[in-house]
């Protein structure tokens, strides 16, 4: 199954600024062990050491967050896109910056 | 449902005849009309952080007759806010931004109540603040305060119009609403710090929070008018570079610990803490990370000492100022660190020294030894060596 893989801004930087990849894969974990293959370095921001999705970082199958679906096993079809959304916290980002 | 409960004011609101000359494209649309006008003005609206988001936000709710709006912010006008916080001035530099931000909305619109808190909102102050208001505006720029933004509104139920910003791209909803999910429900912890780029992928392109924060604005003044469908339950996404918002789903949590039916946080907690803000920052200046002062450096260069520095900034910062250090950014140096010979004494820098902190530690369990870390990055450098290096 052809799925799209939308990355956010945060994490472009381990994916040489590419905010998508193209995959095929029959389930969301799946699309994301395909993204972190070829992006080693994305690897530790988006699961734990013991292999879990991180719970700052939230994935979205289509519209629907896969946490309300069956998680990584969900299924996917043609067509489909999954987004990665980790949280953010600017407002004013003058004090937060180092 | 329009959110007014306990400070629906029991007195008759009117509008005198300046307020209907004021109002007068609102109060011939039907969706606003007499009532909703009237509805604007006995509403409170307390708005947290008057940065960015808070520029559009206060305008726009002054603007369009808030009757109360409160401003918490701690913080001073810096020269580096003037590029997207709108409401200031140059010549407001140096003034606290609640009273800076006060004085803009009051001379927009002075038939509105205006007051401002300056003070940083804490576990001990937020209920207190909060209960005076019927809708909280979320415009900071930490996680722990929008933990504690959260966690207060649910206590005390009232809505958290949610706005936050990241370089291009940004986020708004409306959490806290009756039947709606909250912040954790979406995100039940932060990340660590250090995690997630903060440092090095900094800043924002100044429009952003302008956009962000006038749909803050449009849904808070749609709550108070009990109009229209509330941003209730959608996470919006906007990417300003490709110009495109997105909308995900976003469900309450049966799980959540603090709005779920088995919560574990009745009350507000240390936020910091929870954030892992503290005992995280301290170990990474002072646990066996050797520092040298700019001074001790210029005076080491300055008798041919040799030294190897390495800068471990991005390449867009290196163009702002640099030490002609050799440029190997945070992110890369894991892969790129056989470049570096760890028989050479080695400086290593950023901006303000917490990144070099960082390689510090990395080139430790890497094997090197000879270390130092510049000790308040170029910031210190410009205040103690040379004050023509820019700062940012």
């Amino acid at each position: 199954m052809a799925v799209k893989v939308i990355i956010p801004t945060p994490l472009r930087q381990f994916t040489g600024k590419q905010a998508s990849m193209e995959c095929s894969a029959n389930t969301v974990g799946e699309a994301l062990g395909s993204l972190t293959t070829n992006f080693s370095e994305l690897r530790q921001h988006l699961y734990t050491e013991d292999g879990k999705i991180r719970s700052f970082v939230n994935v979205y199958l289509n519209d629907e967050d896969i946490r309300f679906l069956d998680k990584e096993a969900t299924r996917t079809k043609d067509g489909d896109t999954i987004s990665i959304v980790p949280s953010i916290a600017g407002g004013s980002p003058s004090q937060s910056t180092q | 449902m329009a959110i007014q409960t306990d400070t629906l004011s029991k007195q008759e609101v009117t509008l005198s005849k300046d307020e209907i000359a004021r109002y007068s494209r609102h109060l011939i649309m039907p969706e606003v009309g007499m009532d909703g006008q009237l509805k604007l003005k006995k509403a409170k609206v307390l708005m947290i952080g008057t940065g960015g988001l808070g520029a559009p936000l206060g305008l726009y709710l002054a603007a369009a007759g808030v009757g109360r709006l409160g401003l918490v912010d701690f913080d001073v006008v810096d020269n580096s806010n003037l590029q997207r916080q709108v409401t200031f001035t140059t010549a407001d530099v140096g003034k606290p931004k609640s009273e800076a931000t006060r004085e803009r909305l009051h001379g927009l619109n002075p038939m509105i109540d205006i007051e401002a808190f300056e003070t940083r909102l804490t576990s001990e102050n937020a209920l207190d603040l909060f209960r005076d208001f019927d809708i909280i505006v979320d415009g900071t720029d930490n996680f722990p305060t929008r933990y504690l933004v959260n966690d207060a509104c649910v206590l005390l139920g009232k809505p958290n119009v949610y706005g936050s910003i990241f370089r291009f791209e940004g986020q708004a909803t409306v959490f806290g609403y009756p039947g709606g999910p909250c912040y954790r429900c979406l995100y039940p912890e932060p990340p660590p710090p250090g995690l997630v780029p903060s440092c090095a992928e900094g800043g924002v392109l100044g429009v952003l929070p302008g956009i962000v924060g006038s749909i803050q604005a449009m849904e808070t003044i749609k709550l108070i008018l009990g109009s229209g469908d509330p941003l209730v339950g959608r996470l919006l996404l906007f990417d300003a570079l490709a110009m495109r918002f997105r909308e995900l789903k976003l469900h309450k949590n049966p799980a959540c610990p603090i709005c779920g039916p088995n919560r574990t946080i009745t009350k507000l907690i240390d936020y910091e803490e929870f954030c892992g803000i503290r005992g995280e920052e301290a170990p990474a200046v002072t646990n066996g990370i050797p520092e040298i002062t700019p001074t001790e450096l210029k005076t080491r260069l300055d008798r041919g000492d040799d030294l190897f520095i390495l800068d471990v900034r991005e390449p867009h910062e290196y163009q702002i100022c640099h030490l002609n250090g050799k440029l190997i950014p945070l992110g890369e140096l894991p892969r790129r660190v056989s470049e570096l010979d760890s028989s050479k004494e080695m400086v290593v820098h950023c901006r303000s020294g917490k990144r070099s902190a960082d390689a510090i530690q990395f080139l430790q369990k890497a094997g090197f030894k000879k270390l130092w870390n510049l000790k308040g990055g170029t910031l210190a450098w410009s205040d103690q060596v040379d004050p023509s290096m820019p700062k940012y």
